[in-house]
């Protein structure tokens, strides 16, 4: 099978983690829940290593599964500690975060020094993760995960696109406005923690905010964000992947993240519309035929209703 | 409006008290609906207007109380309710146009997982035409003026096709053409047999727009017709100041002890 | 690390006092200068985090402290691409212009892209990392550990002594005294500025007040503490900037207080996690984050005014004053019916509290206090019970007339709200009602309105 190379099989990897973060992180980033993916991520280090000395396992499903316990803990343990304690939001990230990634080195630690091997690698490249080194069983991981957010996502489409918008609305239709958010961040926790092999911790929260910013500035239609964001994503990991491959020895994952923030600034500076460079150059004539045409609209319902 | 048959009455508020963190907002609410109409809430700044519609529609919770509607809890009967709330509560920025938006009225009685299909983006546009904003449909929201956004907003609760409104000043901060419209198209609904109750903000303009009128201040003052109950008289014990004694009793409530 | 000769080495501050102590627990002197050390450099990390801790809690930044030590990275990545070494001023410079730079860009970001605040740092501060890691995964032949900037060791810090003027001093301090000192001098002189703009910064710029540059200047003082503080704990100095401030906010409302309580949640977490840590041979600073968890989850429960338990303990305790109040109210309409004193059995009297525990509990408390006067399973008032019943039913009736006047209730309705709120009038708005009410005698179903009973405070005793 010449064709499943080690970079051709990193590619798939990448690119399809790239896809599911920009879907599941357009949501993300309209909830204002961006940084969820961050804390998901670093609650994830002590569940690796439980189910490491519970279980005594190397097998990466069952460290992921412990990973994926804890990291959705530590989103539930978020918003019990906004409900019952007066802490605001950002306190609340912070805190649950940092403890999370306390106890998780700790335990790290403990492991190292009780099983004396290469376990200690681990920690670093759950940090920057090991795209490079990454598994055929890594990548039909990332895939199924890829597949199921992204048609879980594609399934509730309109759900998400109500509760993104006006949260209220979407209850007094008689949504459960709490289970889809719940639903929300499990799929986040899904592809934070299927990407950590690959890319490890930080870098897989930054896929799921850039992609979907950066998606922001080029459209006013929500699906329109989500492809886009879908796209860049995709698009950024097969980048990072293939210069990671001619540069020797740099690490994967922070050059997806690079390609990615790349796209962000060239979105940012100069998107029709919403671009920094297009609303600077904004001149005079616009302003003009912009006021017309709401004077005009207005003189439109006057004669509508008859005055 | 009295409390004659409650199991038919179209709103049932029995004995709703909202209390906020430190201030009472609403203390002891007793209200009825029978038959349809356009029904105003008036009454002073922070006197829980707005809070008795969320109330209502669950969307605070309550600190006792309860609300019927056709018999039901309210909870229940949710399709046969519309909102149109006060304008700020929404993201402008957001990613949608003005007619994706009157969709999302059609939501609730697609369900789970179905996308809205054509006859539902008919509806919407119709929806859109009785408010006269179909030249917009395809405009981002937050490219809109206030009184375009608040016929956006309306034009979503009548794609829901509900037979109860709720509406949370709809016409503050909008020109007076597009407060002709909202008022022309309200009346319509009036007719077509549906009920419609609105925090108004303008008192000018009640005696005008308005079948019934509910004094709020904290507790009803007074409520029914508007020539019955928008006198000169209630109208001074509605807007002549804060009842200090709640403001007393609501922070010995909260403090879990007798006062002082 | 250098390890000097016995013969040679310089001595330790406090040196007989440690050796005492060494002798003492029996371990060698060598091991109690490490530990002394070690809490020395963690306490002077704990203290400077937790004091601009609670500032960036209180201006709601504490996102601020995560992104400046993942940012710092890049900091530490940019130097060595200039300078091609790793010397430690330089690096803390760029580390320090690193954390400037963030906080800038995150609100270039937000506010010229209209990005949501927590996505613009979530970009800025992610990118810096990648950058830095990237380049310092390429530096070879030079000792740029990934891992020790990354996780920095709370034990070595304590271990890594260096000799200054006759003493051996541990390398740490030498940034973290001066850091520690400036953050106390910008506190101390800015105090009344940094409170008015954390709390109210609109009211601030109109008394003249330049609030950017208080921002700058916490964002600056920020960015040194965690950067000093992060050779010695590396990225768990966001828990030592945010907890012990979390767990200070629970525990009070003053601002001064709460700086102190921080310092002191601090210092026990450093301290406590280094023992820890050497107890079950794992990360110092890993601990001192559980550590710190488990007091935030102690001070939420706990908390007096805000903590879980003491919520349900003050709400079980009002239930029972409910379910007791209840009861005398109950016998004293009973007496008033009958026009003379009534005798009725025990269980009668808990159901006129709806029978729970509360009402089990409730009774026997009446009892206890004199309240009720119970023998062979049947109680009545007493004196002192009567006055206090005679009190709350003047109250509800008082209530009852009240709501009538001023709401537009139906009669049916005012029994239930007057039976909620009579637990919780009191002298002073009973007579505030019947000023208002222009001193009535009866309640609007007609019953008499009891008048103010001769109630001595000594009496009533509430739970």
């Amino acid at each position: 099978m010449t064709l499943l190379t080690q970079t051709n099989l990193v590619l798939i990897g990448t690119v399809l983690l790239g896809i599911t973060a920009g879907l599941v992180g357009t949501f993300a980033y309209l909830r204002r829940q961006s940084l969820a993916g961050d804390v998901i991520a670093h609650s994830a280090l002590p569940g690796l290593c439980l189910a490491f000395l519970i279980t005594e396992s190397r097998s990466v499903i069952v460290l992921l599964a412990g990973a994926l316990i804890t990291g959705v803990f530590g989103a539930c343990m978020m918003a019990v500690l906004r409900r019952v304690s007066r802490l605001r939001e950002d306190a609340v990230l912070g805190t649950v975060l940092s403890i999370a990634y306390g106890l998780g080195i700790a335990l790290t630690r403990v492991i190292q020094n009780h099983y004396r091997d290469e376990q200690g690698a681990d920690l670093e490249s759950f940090i920057i993760g090991r795209a490079a080194t990454m598994l055929v069983g890594d990548v039909v991981q990332i895939g199924i995960a890829a597949a199921a957010c992204s048609f879980a996502v594609l399934l509730v489409f309109k759900e998400f696109k109500l509760l993104s918008f006006d949260e209220s609305f979407c209850r007094i239709q008689g949504w459960p406005a709490t289970g889809l958010d719940l639903l929300l961040m499990f799929l986040t926790a899904v592809t934070v923690i299927a990407g950590l092999p690959a890319v490890g911790v930080v870098l897989t929260a930054a896929l799921l905010i850039i992609p979907a910013a950066a998606a922001r500035f080029w459209t006013d239609r929500l699906s329109g964000m989500m492809w886009i964001a879908a796209f860049i994503g995709g698009v950024s990991g097969a980048t990072g992947t293939l210069l990671s491959a001619k540069l020797n020895a740099m690490p994967t994952g922070p050059l997806v993240v690079l390609t990615a923030a790349a796209f962000f600034v060239v979105s940012w500076m100069f998107a029709p519309q919403r671009g920094w460079l297009w609303n600077r150059g904004a001149s005079r004539e616009e302003l003009a035929s912009a006021a017309e045409e709401i004077i005009s609209g207005q003189q439109t319902s006057a004669a509508e209703a008859g005055t | 409006m009295t409390s004659s048959e409650p199991d038919d009455a179209i709103l049932d508020i029995h004995d709703m008290t909202v209390a906020y963190d430190r201030r009472p907002v609403l203390w002891n609410i007793d209200l009825t609906l029978n038959k349809p109409g356009l029904t105003a809430i008036v009454g002073p700044n922070g006197a829980g207007k707005s809070t008795l519609i969320k109330a209502v529609m669950g969307l605070i919770p309550m600190a006792s109380g309860r609300v019927t509607s056709w018999g039901r809890p309210v909870g229940e009967q949710l399709s046969r309710i519309g909102y149109v709330p006060q304008r700020e509560s929404v993201d402008w920025d957001f990613p949608i146009n003005v007619v994706d938006t009157v969709l999302m009225g059609t939501y609730g009685e697609l369900g789970w997982f179905r996308r809205p299909k054509r006859r539902h983006r008919e509806r919407a546009m119709q929806c859109l035409e009785r408010v006269g904003m179909q030249k917009f449909a395809k405009r981002q929201i937050g490219q809109l003026s206030g009184g375009q956004q608040q016929r956006v907003f309306l034009a979503r609760a009548l794609a829901q096709q509900a037979d109860l409104y709720f509406m949370d000043e709809p016409m503050a901060g909008v020109d007076a053409t597009t407060e002709r419209i909202i008022f022309e198209l309200l009346k319509t609904l009036r007719d077509a047999g549906r009920t419609i109750v609105v925090v108004h903000h303008d008192l000018r303009t009640v005696k005008e727009y308005f079948d019934d009128v509910v004094l709020l201040n904290v507790r009803v003052v007074a409520s029914g017709s508007v020539e019955s109950t928008f006198t000169a008289e209630k109208l001074q014990a509605t807007y002549g100041g804060r009842l200090s004694i709640l403001d007393t009793m609501a922070e010995a409530v909260r403090m879990q002890r007798e006062t002082r | 690390m250098k390890i000097l000769l016995l013969a040679e080495r310089p001595s330790v501050p406090f040196d007989s006092v440690l050796a005492r102590i060494a002798d003492a627990l029996g371990e060698s002197h060598i091991a109690v200068e490490n530990a002394a050390g070690t809490i020395v450099v963690g306490a002077l990390c704990a203290t400077a985090c937790a004091l601009v801790g609670c500032f960036l809690l209180l201006r709601r930044m504490s996102l601020l402290g995560d992104a400046l030590s993942h940012s710092v990275l890049a900091g530490v990545a940019g130097v060595y691409l200039i300078n091609g070494s790793i010397d430690p001023i330089p690096m803390f410079l760029g580390a320090l212009t690193a954390g400037i730079i963030t906080a800038v860009a995150t609100q270039f970001i937000h506010r010229t892209g209209s990005v949501p605040e927590d996505s613009s740092i979530g970009i800025v501060f992610t990118s810096l990392f990648a950058f830095g890691v990237v380049v310092v995964s390429q530096a070879k032949g030079v000792h740029l550990d990934l891992d020790c900037v990354l996780f920095g060791d709370l034990a070595f810090a304590g271990m890594n002594f260096r000799p200054v003027g006759g003493w051996l001093i541990p390398e740490a301090v030498f940034t973290l005294v001066p850091t520690l000192v400036m953050t106390v001098a910008f506190l101390a002189l800015c105090w009344k500025e940094l409170k008015l703009t954390s709390f109210d910064p609109t009211h601030a710029a109109t008394m003249g007040f330049s609030v950017p540059l208080i921002h700058y200047l916490m964002t600056t003082a920020v960015a040194m503490v965690t950067v000093s503080a992060m050779e010695v704990v590396g990225l768990l100095v966001v828990a030592l900037l945010t907890v012990p401030a979390c767990i200070a906010r629970m525990l009070t409302d003053r601002m001064g207080r709460m700086l102190w309580i921080a310092v002191l949640s601090g210092l026990s977490c450093t301290t406590l996690g280094y023992f820890l840590a050497l107890r079950w041979n794992s990360s110092a600073a890993g601990l001192s984050a559980v550590v710190a968890g488990v007091e935030l989850f102690v001070a939420v429960l706990v908390a007096p005014r805000y903590g879980l338990l003491g919520r349900v303990r003050r709400s079980l305790r009002l239930r029972i004053r409910i379910a007791a109040e209840d009861v005398l109210a109950g016998l004293f309409r009973r007496m008033e019916r009958a026009g003379s004193v009534v005798s009725e059995s025990v269980a009668e009297c808990r159901s006129l509290a709806g029978g729970g525990l509360a009402a089990h509990i409730a009774v026997r408390w009446l009892g206890q206090r004199g309240l009720l006067l119970t023998s062979n399973g049947m109680a009545q008032l007493s004196d002192k019970g009567q006055r206090y019943a005679q009190g709350l039913v003047r109250s509800h009736r008082l209530w009852e007339s009240w709501l009538d006047q001023n709401f537009a209730l139906p009669p049916d309705h005012l029994h239930d709200p007057a039976e909620a709120m009579e637990h919780f009038i009191g002298p002073e708005v009973q007579r505030q009602l019947e000023d208002d009410l222009d001193r009535p005698s009866s309640d609007p179903h007609g019953r008499e309105i009891p008048g103010a009973p001769d109630v001595r405070a000594s009496e009533t005793n509430r739970p």
